[in-house]
């Protein structure tokens, strides 16, 4: 019946990988990830596998926990992100006249800010928390899903059959959740998966410039803040957690090309 | 077409002020004001009063914001709150060191991503291109702040070929300036690279599958002409705006890498005196990098209304 | 054999298709295929869509459209195997002896240079003459072209020249080089039926004038029948039948040829008036929201009860904004709708489920008409549902009744639209209009996008359906064919003004008006010469005023 291409099969594997560690980072990680237990910046051995962190903690276990973290406030900002952005694109389509032209350009001109300065800029008088960090992030964020949910829904409600469910004398909701999302929800999960990467460099590239994740929890950004300096001294710590990153990354979007590969083909024929 | 593109300019403007008023009032409504993120959350009520009638927050934030604009439209943006040094002539310096980066970067990559989108285009769906695909694919998965270290790690610190921190002095010659940037404007390249070779190769694979392209295949062109005489002229508005597009970006990306470096100009400046809750210099900061940003989008649609020869010849 | 031109042996080739979910396959698209062209001789490829006639067309330039590969055979073009031809040798081959038109002028010229400089752009770049005399020909082309302003039209970009002008330019462009052998891909398909008339009969003579051979292509037989000396009918890229017009026109052999020459000569039998009246639109104007201009003027039409009105008009006549109207999704400034002894609510919004029901429209494009993520049954089975709450058992019965009347079975309950054929998609869309047993049915140009043997039963069973159910038809449509086999009444439009109005047969017959005396004659007719009867018809009442 269905069959999944190879690179979506790795990047399946690879996600899910990176979900399950974090979601057991307690019974899988090796050592406490706060705990002292050896010389700092240990090379790589049995005791640890990925050596110890610029104060002597085992980086394995950092890197799990981290990963626990980033993976988290990244899924969580997401989801944040997604249920708003869609929600308010749906209602400014289907509600259309000046609710449709306020919400638009008041997107718009959040846009016009690039994310990263408008984030700098809200981080420089709210406190740093967890919360606000996801708060921020996927209020931010959710200016893109509007626009992507807004342009789809947009083109399938000039479509004949949404046209004729309207001659039918059918209501909103039926053709909301009838006629346009179903139609929609494909490109909507493939940007699903690529808004979740963009979260992780987000809130990495955040903790590396100390405005993220604060201390002493870590995230991978973060790893990488703390184990700079070995860098000069020829460690390559702070390179681990951006080949996790990377290596996540990846998958996922190798995911999302499958699901819009998937779309692109429903178009043709259905005997997949 | 000159009314489109007039109406574009006051759309920029537009935006300019609309995004001045984001930031100054995004700061207003957000909970804890400025002069309590300042001292933190153990600060007395005393010292706390004292502070925020220093600033004037107790007059009303529509006067303060057009105050504030006043001495943006005059070249005053006011001074730093923790070291009382004049904003405009910090930001100057380090605003012309930032500049100088993005420039190089800019230099070398528009070129290679041309070069590389056209190459791409030439191999279609054979090995260089799905190669290049590969690469970029990952380098766009990476964040900045993890190429700048890769490459930091094996060019200044494994190989030993370059110093690597970026020290920038006055006395410095322009050749021992560009050594010293090399390796973050390596980065940059890398980091805008990726993205913009992309959209190249997309903006022209676009042009070359119309139906014009056939006929002058047709009409037995050789490769060279079709491309030189058919697809040239109609690629330069898209790739121009692929550009643009991504040298705004390139401004964002200046922010990390100055960063890793250590490099002394705007984006560091900005980050560090986010830490430091120096409301007065992150806003001076976040309107400049959003002006560029602003800047470039609206230069990218003026190209694109320019360059479309329904507008320049009507009917 | 001394004046053969074009000789095609064995033509095989095939394409690289990408199904989903599959690797890619390789399949043959046209089979061993053989025909010769003489000098300056007019071959007429004909078939419907899938029969890989524009293939075979651009194998005579050595070319393979879009992972299209010949796979086999050889093709001569005076006397050189072409196939073999390689670089520079090629190129000045396509350059100069074989040229090309295609479909669509607009998108074949490059939007960004002048119209003279793409025009000689082949003579100057194969230094077949000098820039001077590859633009004192243009001019002559464009001349006899009948273009407006000959001498300076080249200075134009394409964009500012309109349709049927940028479709003689086209030709020009591939006269230019005096080649052999010119390739007419459609040239008048995408064009106004008005509009054909004048660029065909300009294309015929520039071919006569230039002594120039042709492969002219198209899915039109009454089209081709009016420049060909030879005609080959294609069907699934073999051969059906070849012969000189005269013989495919008057006397075919093969019964699919007979098909294609009969198809669109159905004339429906008008029926008595009955004084039913189920539909009377009163004094309509209407304009879009932004138009400084009425698109609707003053427009007054009656239906009777199992009747059929037909509204014809060509592309910007006002003919779909009239549905629009009468279905609420335009609502008009002044005048009214009345609608089975009820006046009707300008406006979708204010209109009883029972006026929706009653009154059901089919589209042109049944691709998008349905949604792709339901199933023929949901499809169907939706308005039995929401009219009339059948449920189960009693909604499947019916489901399967209403894919009987539409003369498919029940086994395409569960399929999705995109396994069905353009045919049996437009089917389903009437089968979803007839669920609502409607008084009204609005046709929006529903045989437009069909192959013409695929729309004649498609006409039948609309008019099967009318006697069983007596249900009326609001028939939109360009094509004057369609209009003489099914309607009752005719209501021609001509930017956006009812310009003639009344029971087919005195719509249909003199006196006429201008406009009706222009769109009548101006169908092509299956018969030999007419182009030629028409034109003397139009020079001499011309000369008479």
């Amino acid at each position: 019946m269905m069959r999944i291409p190879l690179s979506a099969l790795i990047g399946l594997f690879f996600t899910g990988l990176f979900f399950l560690s974090a979601i057991f980072a307690p019974w899988i990680a090796p050592y406490d990830p706060s705990a002292i237990i050896g010389d700092f910046w240990e090379p790589i051995s049995w005791e640890h596998w990925l050596g110890t962190d610029n104060i002597g903690r085992d980086l394995l276990s950092r890197m799990i926990y981290g990963g626990r973290t980033t993976i988290f406030v990244a899924a969580a900002a997401t989801v944040i992100s997604f249920t708003l952005g869609t929600t308010l694109a749906f209602s400014a389509v289907v509600i259309g006249g000046w609710v449709d032209m306020v919400l638009s350009r008041f997107i718009d001109l959040i846009m016009s800010i690039p994310t990263l300065i408008f984030a700098l800029v809200v981080l420089s008088v709210v406190p740093v928390t967890i919360p606000v960090l996801i708060l921020v992030m996927g209020l931010l964020d959710l200016t893109r899903v509007f626009r992507l949910a807004r342009a789809v829904s947009v083109d399938i409600n000039v479509m004949d059959y949404v046209e004729a469910a309207k001659l039918r004398g059918e209501k909103t909701m039926w053709i909301v959740f009838r006629e346009i999302l179903p139609n929609a929800l494909s490109p909507l999960v493939a940007e699903l998966g690529l808004r979740f990467i963009f979260m992780v460099l987000f809130v990495s590239t955040l903790s590396f410039l100390g405005l993220g994740v604060q201390p002493p929890d870590a995230d991978w950004g973060g790893i990488v803040k703390e184990n700079k300096e070995g860098l000069i001294y020829g460690i390559p710590a702070a390179i681990v957690p951006g080949i996790a990153i990377a290596i996540l990354a990846i998958s996922v979007n190798l995911i999302a090309d499958w699901v819009l590969s998937r779309t692109a083909s429903l178009k043709g024929g259905r005997n997949g | 077409m000159i009314k489109l593109v007039i109406q574009r300019l006051a759309l920029g403007c537009l935006l300019l002020l609309a995004a001045s008023a984001l930031i100054f009032f995004g700061i207003e409504i957000l909970p804890g004001d400025a002069a309590q993120a300042v001292l933190g959350r153990s600060a007395t009520a005393e010292a706390l009063a004292n502070l925020r009638a220093e600033m004037g927050l107790g007059r009303p934030a529509i006067v303060r914001y057009f105050e504030w604009l006043g001495g943006v439209v005059r070249g005053d943006l006011g001074v730093a709150l923790t070291n009382g040094v004049d904003i405009t002539s910090a930001l100057a310096d380090r605003f012309s060191k930032t500049l100088f980066l993005a420039f190089w970067a800019a230099l070398i990559s528009v070129p290679l991503a041309i070069f590389l989108g056209l190459l791409a285009v030439r191999f279609r769906d054979r090995w260089p291109d799905k190669m290049i695909s590969a690469i970029t694919l990952t380098l766009i998965s990476v964040p900045e702040f993890i190429v700048g270290y890769v490459i930091m790690f094996f060019v200044a610190v494994k190989w030993q070929l370059l110093n690597p921190l970026s020290i920038v002095t006055a006395n410095m010659g322009v050749f021992e300036r560009l050594e010293a940037i090399l390796l973050p404007v390596l980065v940059l390249t890398f980091v805008v690279l990726a993205q913009m070779m992309r959209m190249t190769r997309a903006a022209i694979l676009n042009v070359m599958e119309s139906a014009y392209i056939e006929t002058a295949e047709l009409k037995g062109l050789s490769r060279f002409e079709i491309i030189a005489r058919h697809a040239f002229p109609n690629s330069i508005a898209p790739v121009v705006n692929v550009v643009m597009l991504n040298m705004a970006y390139l401004i964002v990306g200046v922010v990390v890498v100055e960063v890793v470096f250590n490099y002394p100009g705007m984006g560091q400046y900005l980050v560090d005196h986010v830490t430091k809750r120096d409301v007065p210099v992150v806003q001076a900061a976040g309107l400049i990098f959003a002006a560029v940003y602003i800047l470039f989008n609206m230069f990218a649609d003026i190209i694109s209304i320019l360059a479309n020869p329904r507008l320049r010849h009507p009917k | 054999m001394a004046d053969t031109l074009v000789d095609v042996r064995g033509l095989k080739i095939g394409a690289r298709i990408f199904p989903p979910g599959e690797k890619p396959k390789d399949i043959e698209i046209v089979h061993g295929v053989d025909f010769t062209v003489e000098k300056g001789k007019v071959l007429g490829l004909i078939g419907e869509s899938g029969a890989g006639k524009s293939t075979i067309g651009l194998s005579t330039l050595a070319y393979g459209r879009g992972g299209v590969e010949l796979t086999g055979g050889e093709v001569f073009v005076n006397g050189r195997d072409i196939l073999n031809l390689k670089g520079g040798d090629l190129r000045t081959f396509r350059g100069h002896e074989v040229t090309y038109v295609s479909q669509s002028a607009a998108a074949s010229f490059n939007p960004a240079k002048k119209i003279m400089a793409q025009v000689t752009e082949a003579c100057t770049k194969h230094n077949l003459c000098s820039k001077e005399e590859a633009e004192a020909r243009a001019v002559t082309l464009f001349t006899k072209l009948g273009l407006p302003d000959p001498e300076n039209i080249g200075n134009r970009y394409p964009h500012q020249v309109s349709g049927g002008q940028l479709q003689r330019c086209m030709t020009a462009l591939a006269l230019c080089p005096q080649p052999d052998l010119v390739i007419f891909d459609e040239p008048t398909t995408a064009l106004d039926v008005t509009t054909q008339i004048d660029v065909l009969a300009a294309i015929k003579e520039a071919i006569r004038d230039t002594g120039v051979a042709a492969l002219y292509i198209t899915h039109d037989l009454a089209v081709v029948a009016q420049v060909s000396d030879h005609i080959m009918v294609l069907q699934h890229g073999r051969m059906v039948e070849y012969g000189t017009v005269d013989h495919i026109i008057n006397t075919p052999s093969e019964p699919y040829t007979q098909a294609l020459v009969s198809v669109r000569s159905n004339i429906h039998e008008e029926k008595p008036e009955t004084g039913d009246v189920v539909l009377k639109v009163d004094g309509i104007s209407a304009r879009y929201s932004g138009l400084k201009f009425d698109v609707l003027k003053d427009v007054s039409v009656e239906l009777e009860a199992g009747h059929t009105l037909a509204v014809v008009g060509e592309s910007g006549s006002g003919k779909s904004t009239l549905a629009r109207v009468i279905t609420g999704l335009l609502p008009p400034h002044t005048g009214s709708i009345e609608f089975g002894g009820r006046t009707l609510s300008a406006d979708l919004a204010g209109r009883t489920k029972e006026d929706l029901r009653e009154l059901q429209m089919i589209y042109q494009m049944a691709d998008v008409a349905m949604n792709p993520r339901q199933t023929i049954g949901t499809i169907i089975g939706r308005p039995l549902e929401f009219y009339f709450g059948l449920k189960g058992a009693e909604k499947h019965k019916r489901i399967v009744e209403l894919l009987d009347e539409i003369e498919m079975g029940e086994g395409f309950i569960d399929r999705y639209p995109a396994e069905l054929s353009g045919g049996q998609k437009q089917r389903v869309c009437i089968a979803r209009a007839l669920a609502a047993k409607p008084k009204l049915i609005i046709c929006d140009e529903v045989t437009s996008a069909l192959d013409p043997l695929v729309a004649e039963d498609i006409l039948k069973l609309l008019l099967n359906l009318q006697k069983i159910e007596n249900v009326s038809y609001l028939f939109i449509t360009h094509d004057l064919a369609t209009v003489k086999a099914i309607a009752d009444s005719i209501a021609v439009m001509y930017q956006g003004e009812l310009v003639r109005y009344g029971p087919k047969s005195k719509v249909l017959n003199p006196p006429f008006d201008d406009y009706t005396d222009l769109l009548l004659s101006s169908v092509p007719e299956m018969k030999l010469g007419w182009l030629e009867e028409v034109l003397a018809h139009r020079k001499m009442e011309s000369a008479g005023n």
